[in-house]
């Protein structure tokens, strides 16, 4: 990435368009950051090597099926690009203070690299930070909330993760070698397009998100499935916890809207690489189907990040105000409504685009009849707060920031639905402010709650309270008062993605919203030195019952982390809230009489080894380096079919593996019930 | 009974507040006085500020109580608080359901009601007053510059504009590259420039003054330099603004169009005092028509 950017070599056939001076050797910005990373990276080979992990690391979590160790996976992922998306924000932030000038020059980026800078934060912020802070989530957890074994494609779930991750590692490799896109992170053609951008930034963008793309269809796929088919006995679709249910409403919305992005990908590739003018200026190509259907998949996407953030939220105050959740079925339907409403509001991204106005006056009231449903959630938590006994723990923070936070988001978010009200309003810092205001004060809060509140279910150890408390405040208060200054911003005419401007009135409060980025960095730290800390003092905060915050829901019924076949026996279910009821009712941690072997799925390599033939692929597709695209392309499929002729998939895990671990759970969970059992066994065989 | 005492309370509490915000919005709007869509120069951006304000105060009918709600209630049932009363098993009331049910859509029919109603009186695409009486203006979003061609007076600038002031402007709209947004903040509403197609946008400008108008919609490398201004002068000045661009040397032709579609950074203000044929047809013509073209 680059602020020379912008070259175009002619192909070599074996180097295609790959030369030594796509390589940024002397950018002030990138040097550095080149640098460190190659440290870093050389650092963390030698430790693994010094350490002689690489065997554990590939047999216990590179190859491994288990979903719950995938999910960990991708929300390690999703942090590390977290770093990376949010360096972003701060060189705009950064850049947008310093650069009230007339011309071009001002500020310390030039527009070449500053304008790569913004689509590279929108496209890693939503694909490779969000996305995976929400399968990794439900690869953890859902699961466990109804009591199966593990999702019903394992090795299709590993193929996604990989997948997943040779998105990640195209968009940090254009980084270092060539740009990423410059095109604002939707990539609108004419703009991405063959002729006004010939460089390679946009192949990037277009193969990260194809590839990655295809493995969230993927985990779609699966975990529709998986909730559809692989629920405990007794489970009815009714007694499902929330986080299931939207859950399940996140992955049919991806089953449906991906395809959308692949197709539109894959025209605007076809447009890019063999001339087609599917969107192009001229032959017959129309830039607005490509606007209709990017936004077709985009506006569901958003309910895919939020859906899930929303069964947070749900699980965390039932669970924190010692209480059912209030109009449980009311708000499994107002999600239902939500999923639905979803697909036919996508107009209201471009309002200005021309549409009649009835048109506009359609899609405008659509979204607004959504917040109805969204509203009611909001009702739905606080009527579960209301005659409870509110316990403020991390998670409970995060859940009340983002009540008020969604709050202000939602108004924000019904003002740009009105087309008149729009037509001001729409690609100025108004609406910058207005989707931060809801991506980061609704879905992210909503990940922060969940991670604290499930991390110790992933680990078996506590995150330290009253750092994420901590942190709460500081991404509180930072997003505030980076984002309040750009409602004003935008409501004083400053439109988006500005290099430089020459209006002063502005300057003062960019100054408010760089420093607003500063606190929410100051909260990033808090959070990675709160995840130091808690590894470093784990063995003081274990939690050996499994049941860390007396939760109501089946995951907290087993042991923390959960053996890999996480119940040694199906769970039969009584109620919504199983574990509470089971609690309640004396239940709680039976002991069996005795356990029978258990089918599992083997680990695999197949998942990480096509991936990388896909990041090959991806890579020559990129650099036209055609030879190398096509080993790539054999490779996937030939490793897939060598794949497919293996036997040797699955095994029973037998009684003698089972019986010690969920002895070591229920010694703490359950003694008496323990020592009753093995008192009756020991009588029994004397 | 009790519960009925306890949201008497609450309501009680939240009408105090409401009052406290009635009196202090002004104010802030009045504070907010020099913002641009707040400090509008023409109707249309005067009826889009008094929009944004009506939809907002219809919001925070319901908004403000839920603010409140989301503190009051986990203080009041905070688990220090042993007074609070304390349900665990309560999970469902009709009365709650309806209420939360049916407040926030009609809320929405209000709003459904302003949105349908100010979707069609503010329609980009609708004349202001008389159509016969209105200044047209065609504009070209060009990298990274703004052409605009006056078909009337037969002249053609770059970067800036004049219009008298109280006279509807009819701007027909479109690209000769990528995707733009042309947009003056001060009169209101902004709509895309796209090659191969016109759009139309009708504006006016109600008080004479300089303002600012941009590019909204990202376009290249050259995007933030893609500004121009627009002066709202008497007819007088308008007159002798357009004598002062006819008495330029340059004109508009098929040589000084190519120069004109180089990229450029920061494009100066240019003046055309003749336009040669219909420049802004044929640059529509190059992109809609050419799949004819064999």
């Amino acid at each position: 990435m680059s602020s020379k950017a912008t070259i175009v070599t002619e192909p070599d056939i074996i180097f295609g368009k790959l030369t030594l001076d796509v390589i940024p050797f002397t950018d002030p910005v990138i040097l550095p950051v080149m640098i460190a990373c190659m440290l870093g990276g050389i650092g963390l080979f030698a430790l693994i090597t010094k350490m002689g992990k690489w065997g554990y690391l590939w047999n216990e979590w590179l190859t491994s099926v288990d979903h719950k160790r995938i999910g960990v996976m991708y929300i390690i992922v999703a942090i590390v690009m977290l770093v990376r998306g949010f360096s972003d924000a701060l060189m705009m932030r950064a850049q947008q203070a310093f650069a009230t000038a007339d011309e071009v020059g001002a500020g310390f980026l030039p527009p070449e690299h500053y304008d790569q800078i913004f689509t590279a934060h929108g496209t890693i912020m939503i694909f490779f930070v969000a996305m995976p802070l929400v399968i990794g989530l439900m690869n953890v957890v859902v699961p466990l909330q109804i009591g199966a074994r593990d999702v019903a494609f394992p090795f299709l779930n590993s193929l996604s993760f990989w997948l997943f991750v040779v998105g990640a590692l195209l968009v940090n490799i254009s980084l270092f070698v060539g740009e990423f896109a410059a095109t604002g992170w939707l990539a609108y053609p004419p703009l991405s397009g063959i002729e006004y951008s010939p460089w390679v930034g946009v192949d990037y963008w277009l193969w990260a998100l194809q590839i990655s793309g295809i493995g969230t269809l993927l985990t779609g796929v699966n975990f529709f499935v998986t909730i559809m088919k692989m629920r405990a006995p007794g489970m009815r679709l009714m007694q499902m916890p929330v986080f299931t249910w939207t859950s399940l409403c996140a992955n049919i919305l991806i089953v449906i809207s991906f395809p959308i992005l692949t197709v539109t990908i894959t025209l605007l590739t076809l447009d890019r690489y063999i001339g087609t003018h599917f969107f192009t200026n001229d032959l017959g190509g129309n830039q607005m189907m490509y606007v209709n259907l990017i936004w077709a998949w985009g506006h569901p996407e958003v309910y895919i990040l939020i859906l899930p953030a929303f069964g947070v939220f749900s699980e965390v105050t039932a669970t924190f105000s010692r209480k059912r959740l209030f109009g449980y079925t009311s708000l499994i339907w107002a999600t239902l409504v939500i999923m639905v409403l979803s697909f036919v509001v996508w107009l209201h991204h471009f309002f200005t685009m021309g549409s009649g106005a009835s048109v506009n006056a359609f899609f405008g009231i659509a979204t607004m009849i959504i917040s109805v449903p969204t509203g009611v959630k909001i009702f739905n938590w606080l009527f579960t707060m209301y005659k409870g006994r509110v316990e403020f723990s991390a998670s409970m923070w995060w859940t009340i920031s983002f009540l008020f936070t969604f709050t202000i988001g939602g108004m924000t978010g019904v003002m740009l639905a009105i087309p008149a009200a729009d037509f001001v309003l729409h690609n100025s810092l108004f609406l910058i402010a207005h989707f931060h205001n809801v991506i980061i004060g609704g879905a992210v809060f909503g990940y922060f709650a969940g991670l604290t509140y499930w991390f110790p279910k992933a680990t078996g150890f506590m995150l330290d309270e009253k750092l994420g408390k901590i942190s709460c405040a500081l991404w509180t208060v930072g997003f505030f008062v980076a984002f309040m200054p750009l409602y004003i911003l935008g409501f004083n005419g400053m439109t988006r993605r500005l290099n430089y401007y020459d209006n002063p009135e502005w300057t003062m409060l960019l100054w408010v919203a760089a420093f607003g980025a500063i606190i929410v960095l100051a909260g990033i730290t808090v959070q990675l030195w709160m995840g130091y800390v808690s590894i470093r003092d784990r063995d003081q905060n274990r939690d050996l019952t499994g049941d860390p915050w007396n939760g109501r829901t089946l995951e907290w019924a087993t042991s923390s982390p959960p053996p890999f076949y996480n119940f040694a026996k199906m769970p039969k279910i009584h109620d919504r809230d199983e574990h509470q009821y089971k609690k309640d009712h004396g239940m709680a941690y039976e002991v069996p009489e005795n356990y029978t072997p258990i089918h599992m799925p083997k680990n695999t390599w197949c998942g990480i080894v096509m991936s990388g033939f896909a990041l090959m692929m991806g890579f020559a597709m990129v650099w036209h380096i055609w030879w190398m695209a096509i080993v790539g392309f054999v490779g996937i499929f030939a490793s897939l079919i060598i794949y497919s002729f293996e036997r040797d998939k699955d095994y029973y895990v037998q009684v003698d593996v089972i019986e010690p671990l969920e002895e070591a759970h229920l010694v703490h969970a359950n003694p008496t019930g323990l020592r009753a059992m093995q008192d009756k066994k020991s009588s029994l065989e004397a | 009974m009790q519960e009925l005492v306890e949201f008497m309370r609450i309501y009680q509490m939240i009408k105090n507040v409401l009052k406290c915000i009635l009196v202090l919005l002004p104010t802030l709007f009045l504070s907010g006085c020099n913002l641009a869509l707040f400090d509008p120069k023409g109707p249309v951006a005067e009826e889009a500020k008094s929009l944004i304000i009506i939809s907002v105060a219809l919001m925070l009918i319901i908004i403000i109580p839920v603010l409140m709600m989301i503190v009051y209630f986990p203080y009041k049932y905070r688990k220090g608080n042993k007074n609070a009363e304390y349900k665990p098993n309560w999970e469902h009331s009709t009365k709650i359901e309806i209420v939360v049910w049916t407040v926030p859509t009609l809320i929405v029919i209000a709003l459904s009601y302003v949105t349908y109603v100010t979707s069609h009186s503010l329609d980009p695409r609708k004349p202001l007053g008389d159509a016969d009486n209105q200044l047209v203006i065609q504009v070209v979003a060009m990298d990274w510059k703004w052409l605009f061609i006056y078909p009337e007076q037969g002249i053609a600038t770059v970067n800036e504009i004049s219009i008298p002031v109280d006279r509807p402007v009819e701007f027909r709209i479109t690209s000769d590259t990528v995707m733009n947004s042309f947009f003056i903040p001060r009169l209101g509403s902004q709509i895309y420039a796209m090659a191969g197609m016109e759009n139309r946008l009708h504006l006016m400008a109600s008080e004479p003054g300089t303002f600012r108008g941009v590019s909204a919609n990202y376009s290249g490398f050259g995007f933030s330099g893609m500004k121009f201004k627009v002066h709202a002068t008497d007819q007088q000045g308008f007159d002798a603004w357009v004598a002062k661009v006819k008495a330029s040397p340059k004109i508009l032709d098929s040589e000084t169009l190519p120069q004109l579609q180089q990229k450029t950074k920061d494009h100066p203000v240019e003046y055309f005092s003749t336009v040669d044929g219909q420049q802004f047809e044929q640059l529509i013509e190059k992109y809609s028509g050419a799949q004819n073209v064999e």
